[in-house]
């Protein structure tokens, strides 16, 4: 949605001449439309949002206590900034984006391009292709448990069958393997989004430009390269900025699977936020977990209205 | 390569991916309908976990009559909330995107600056503040709790926005003309035909509910209250062992959203490329 240039307010023609009495009525009219969503905003969003900030200031618990919260200044960041664990959370926050968003990008773009191209039953295809997304990110995260079983799950017995020697691999529970386990499961949930983006996006190529490279010799890759993906550097650019936030806010896959190990390896910003506000009732110090979450997201909604110009 | 042989690239390539796509679902179907756990941890990593071969509905007994893991009650928790939001939502976002379209106040650019604005805010910024004041207002473990904090929405604001400033002014003036209020023109002329978005937001806010798991999770205690998505988590915590019950409760979490999505899949498709939904 954040690709579409904000649309203009509509300036409303000045209507002709209204008594005193029909102007109060249409402004009451238009008060009533109104109020509800604006209340509910402003309680429920912005309210919350400055609550953050001014929390995260804090020594504030989740539970009331004898002692009184009082103003912190800048402790809770200076801590966070020193705080072994939460750096761990972020170097694995950025680790799982790394590694999930390209090879979703190539799943997704490669599935489009198929379905894209000259294929039979592809309507069949579509529908298959889409399964993920219908299905509930907890139940796709239970099937996956069974399939990472040790020692011999469906994925241990895949590796083997494609010639791997060793005795088996503990999935979930070696650090080295957990969070590349989470990136395979966490791209198989959400590639069919990208895909319906990059699709939208590979049917706004005019066809004419692959007749006209065709004529002038280039082959099946030089097309790839220089049709296909430069026609859709401004879908890339959404779609890597999306998938990027989309893998900041890993949360579920890790929280049920691994608790955030093992030794770690797989705690997230957002589990580490939780777990810091929630299971330890650390408001204050969690709030500037969550300022600091909303920092690094802002910047990357940003940086896509900045690369995507607007026409 | 031959061409020949090319032609034959592109199908095979669908195949793999309809593969990589269907197994593990298949596996889900197919442990849940085999009622020998033991045989299921055997079979569990070979082609047997994927072709059914015993059909016996003896898991969905089990999750269906689970006394401490009421699953209709479950499915009721996550329909309320649903129907709750969706319903609630459709009315509060339309008719205040509507004052925003065609009202008087110059308050209107920046209401919708504001709207624009608070859509890039994570809601995982904002759980904690609002735990915070759901539990010093005792909402904790309700239903209202998990609907009333996100009955307004600017995503949906701003696409029911969209649609209102695109219809003619000829219709918005007709009716002044004829003595209705914007809020009769709201009512009789601008609700009853952004049905296109009414549905978008219906398929967005259903497909949510079935994935949402922090917030519930933070603000339900027991079954009373809690939706599915939550319920399948614990659910597969405390049955670990169980494949068979955990991937039946799976399969009857999923129908709903699987039939919807076989009636509705050109509607899906539209709704779920106008904005990302899973977390």
């Amino acid at each position: 949605m954040i690709q579409r240039p904000p649309p203009k307010v509509v300036p409303t023609a000045p209507g002709p001449p209204v008594s005193r009495s029909g102007r109060l009525s249409a402004l009451l009219h238009e008060t009533a439309l109104i109020a509800p969503a604006a209340i509910l905003l402003i309680v429920f969003l912005i309210l919350p949002f400055f609550m953050a900030g001014y929390l995260s200031f804090t020594n504030e618990r989740l539970v009331p206590r004898p002692i009184p919260t009082r103003f912190v200044g800048f402790e809770n960041y200076t801590r966070v900034l020193g705080d072994p664990d939460f750096w761990q959370a972020f170097r694995n926050t950025f680790y799982f984006a790394l590694l999930v968003v390209p090879l979703q990008l190539s799943m997704s773009l490669g599935a489009a391009m198929l379905l894209n191209g000259r294929l039979r039953f592809r309507s069949f295809f579509r529908s298959v292709a889409l399964l993920p997304l219908v299905t509930p990110i907890t139940v796709i995260i239970v099937i996956w448990a069974a399939m990472f079983q040790i020692p011999d799950g469906l994925l241990n017995n895949l590796i083997r069958l494609f010639g791997y020697r060793g005795d088996y691999v503990n999935w979930l529970g070696d650090a080295r393997w957990a969070m590349p386990s989470i990136v395979l499961l966490s791209a198989w949930a959400t590639f069919p989004f990208q895909m319906l983006i990059y699709l939208a996006g590979l049917q706004d190529i005019p066809i004419e430009r692959y007749e006209a490279a065709r004529i002038d010799g280039a082959n099946t890759w030089a097309q790839f390269r220089y049709i296909t993906l430069t026609g859709l550097r401004n879908v890339h650019v959404f779609v890597i900025i999306t998938t990027t936030i989309q893998a900041f806010k890993l949360f579920v896959q890790v929280d049920l699977l691994t608790r955030g190990g093992p030794l770690g390896s797989t705690n997230t910003l957002v589990r580490y936020m939780v777990q810091e506000g929630y299971s330890a009732q650390r408001i204050g110090y969690a709030s500037a977990i969550a300022i600091i979450f909303f920092i690094l997201v802002t910047t990357f909604a940003l940086l896509q209205r900045v690369l995507i110009p607007n026409d | 390569m031959t061409s020949r042989a090319a032609r034959y690239v592109p199908t095979i390539l669908a195949i793999v991916m309809a593969v990589i796509v269907l197994v593990p679902l298949s596996m889900m179907f197919t442990v849940s309908l085999n009622p020998d756990e033991a045989q299921i941890q055997i079979t569990l990593g070979t082609l047997r976990a994927f072709i059914p071969h015993v059909v016996s509905l003896e898991n969905y007994q089990h999750v269906l009559a689970d006394p401490h893991q009421p699953f209709l009650r479950y499915l009721l928790n996550t329909v309320i909330i649903v129907v709750g939001i969706v319903g609630l939502g459709l009315i509060v976002n339309s008719s205040a995107a509507f004052a925003l379209a065609w009202g008087q106040g110059t308050y209107r650019k920046l209401f919708i600056g504001v709207v624009i604005a608070v859509y890039v805010i994570p809601g995982e910024s904002l759980v904690l503040p609002l735990l915070l004041m759901m539990s010093r207002v005792g909402w904790v473990d309700s239903y209202q709790v998990q609907i009333v904090p996100f009955i307004a929405n600017s995503f949906a604001i701003f696409l029911f926005y969209q649609f209102f400033t695109g219809m003619p002014r000829e219709l918005m003036e007709a009716a002044k003309i004829d003595g209705a209020g914007l809020l009769q023109t709201f009512f009789r002329i601008g609700l009853p035909l952004s049905m296109p978005v009414v549905s978008t937001l219906a398929i967005l806010g259903f497909l949510d509910a079935w994935n949402s798991y922090l917030w519930p999770l933070m603000v339900t205690r027991g079954p009373e209250y809690r939706p599915l998505s939550v319920a399948m988590a614990t659910y597969f915590t405390s049955q670990q062992a169980f494949w068979g019950n955990v991937m039946a409760f799976a399969v009857l979490m999923t129908l709903p959203v699987l039939v919807v999505y076989l009636i509705f899949q050109r509607w899906f498709v539209a709704s779920v490329m106008s904005s990302g939904v899973k977390g």
